[in-house]
């Protein structure tokens, strides 16, 4: 029997509604089998804790007297830059952004101790920042310069806002070479010395809820501990890679654009990042929950990291070189393991994302929903899936000199 | 009985141009393994050391030490993880060059064995959140 988000709301209302974490939920459909299960549990939830580099913040920071208008000018948070092309008292920050004076990697690998992750870090914390702008004056906005200490309490808005995070799959990194290499992916030893992964596999949202039934635009989220939304596709939206059986892409895939109100949110679950030679970030935390509306949707939340492959890809040079090659296709339970076996060589894992606090946030969006505190979202409108064409597309280089000439 | 011991040593910097771990090995028959070593003439040194041999002679070596003005301590307070800090993603473990760190198959958490560090500090900058707190 076919259930609404509206009768799954109501039973959370009232207390009564049944929730499983998307690792509960595998041993109780193995048990129950499909029909029951779907019959008897409301909400599965998904968890994921990683560092997701395309996050950012907006804040609104209030005017001053005599006012200014940082639009167009220059603007500082704790001496990391902030993005001045909006109104006069409208910033945004990258989680990548990094102070004018960072020595970056001229002493490679650069340590990247503090970064625009770190200043969301400390906003969310609750900890003043310094904010230094300088501009150039208007008869409406006369004031140059400011130096003010700011808190995220004191701001008009500070909206957490992330353009890509939750990756449906992801690579899987080893360095083929022979001189250790520095990558997002983490330290990686030459010749295959090591494999790093970052994906919470079983428990990713995307993973999930493979072909996005239920998860849209305005699907209401657990994000960096306080609640947020689905704004959007996250940037790079991939949903037409090649697909097991079971519909779980093979490659990176799908990607989710977030949003919520920062001031909720808490500093245990939005933690600055420093990836030694590469650059600074920030780790996320996002919790989807899975309206179980019918035994097809459940079924896809009971997938296992036995069922998810990823594709092990060279960052030595495959990676950066843009090649399409591919060292090996492993499954999450063969890298959770511990160890896994490419071309012969018995090589150690390590991952890049938490795998125990995306359980604990599966758990927390799971406890949420049980007490009544969280109730469900219907999406206004779906992600794009793998039948509206949209494709990743590469940067194809043009000369500029030859675009003059047209 | 044997002992194998690691501990961190701290020379003054008069003493830096002493022979003083020759005599740990010619005058108490210790076994050393030098996993650190920073020392620099006319600045104090710092030398991480695996000790081993006979427990007396071992307490007699360690005498000399100390009455020749190196300090010691144990390694395993070295090296400390901050909790708060730690999210067990995984990342140090395969950079551990002693195994220091490992997963537990169960809870997925990474548990930090500080009797196996080396005190190297790889972990030190590769560690994302830096969680991981050296004290030389």
């Amino acid at each position: 029997m076919a259930k609404t988000i509206d009768e799954i709301n109501e039973k959370i209302k009232a207390g009564r509604a049944v929730v499983f974490t998307a690792e509960e939920i595998i041993d109780i459909t193995r048990e129950k089998g499909i029909k029951r299960t779907a019959q008897e549990v409301d909400v599965v939830t998904t968890g994921t804790f990683g560092i997701m580099c395309s996050s950012g913040a907006y804040f609104n920071v209030g005017h001053a007297k005599p006012r200014i208008k940082l639009g167009g000018g220059r603007a500082y948070l704790n001496d990391v830059p902030a993005y001045t092309g909006l109104a006069a008292a409208d910033l945004f920050l990258g989680a990548n952004a990094l102070p004018d004076d960072d020595p970056r990697n001229r002493v490679h690998p650069g340590e990247f101790n503090y970064g625009g992750g770190h200043v969301i870090e400390d906003l969310v914390a609750g900890r003043d920042v310094r904010l230094v702008a300088t501009a150039y004056g208007t008869d409406c906005y006369p004031r140059k310069h400011l130096e003010t200490l700011i808190n995220i309490q004191d701001m008009n808005e500070a909206v957490l806002f992330n353009v890509r995070n939750a990756y449906q799959n992801y690579n899987v990194a080893v360095n083929l070479s022979d001189k250790t290499i520095y990558t997002y992916m983490g330290v990686l030893k030459p010749k295959m010395g090591n494999i790093n992964y970052s994906s919470a596999g079983q428990l990713s949202p995307l993973f999930n809820d493979p072909y996005y039934k239920t998860i849209g635009i305005g699907t209401r989220i657990f994000l960096g501990g306080g609640t947020g939304y689905v704004a959007w596709q996250g940037t790079q939206h991939n949903p037409g890679v090649p697909r097991t059986e079971k519909g779980v892409p093979k490659s990176g895939a799908g990607t989710l654009a977030v949003i919520g109100d920062l001031k909720q949110m808490s500093p245990r679950w939005l933690v600055g990042a420093s990836v030694l030679g590469y650059g600074c970030s920030l780790t996320v935390g996002v919790g989807v929950p899975i309206p179980i509306l019918n035994e097809e949707i459940l079924q896809y939340t009971t997938v296992t990291d036995a069922d998810i492959y990823a594709q092990v890809i060279d960052y030595a040079d495959a990676y950066p070189q843009r090649k399409p090659d591919i060292v090996a296709e492993v499954t999450y339970a063969e890298l959770k393991s511990g160890r896994v076996k490419i071309k012969g060589k018995d090589v150690p894992t390590a991952s890049r994302s938490s795998y125990p606090k995306a359980v604990e946030i599966a758990t927390i969006l799971k406890e949420w929903i049980r007490a009544g505190k969280f109730l469900l979202t219907a999406s206004v409108a779906p992600l794009p899936g793998a039948e509206s064409g949209m494709a990743f597309k590469s940067l194809q280089e043009r000369p500029i000199e030859n675009e003059q000439e047209v | 009985m044997a002992v194998s011991k690691r501990i961190v040593l701290r020379f003054p910097k008069r003493m830096v141009d002493r022979p003083i771990i020759y005599r740990l090995v010619k005058d108490y028959d210790l076994e050393f393994n030098i996993l650190k070593a920073s020392i620099t003439p006319e600045q104090e040194g710092v030398m991480v050391l695996e000790l081993k041999g006979n427990q007396a002679e071992y307490d007699k070596g360690i005498e000399f030490l100390l009455k020749a003005g190196v300090k010691i301590q144990s390694l395993g307070q070295d090296v400390t993880r901050n909790e708060e800090r730690c999210t067990h993603c995984g990342a140090c473990v395969t950079i551990c060059p002693s195994g220091a760190f490992r997963l537990d198959p169960k809870t997925r958490l990474i548990i930090f064995d500080n009797e196996k560090c080396i005190a190297c500090g790889l972990c030190i900058p590769a560690c994302p959140p830096h969680a991981m707190e050296v004290h030389f």
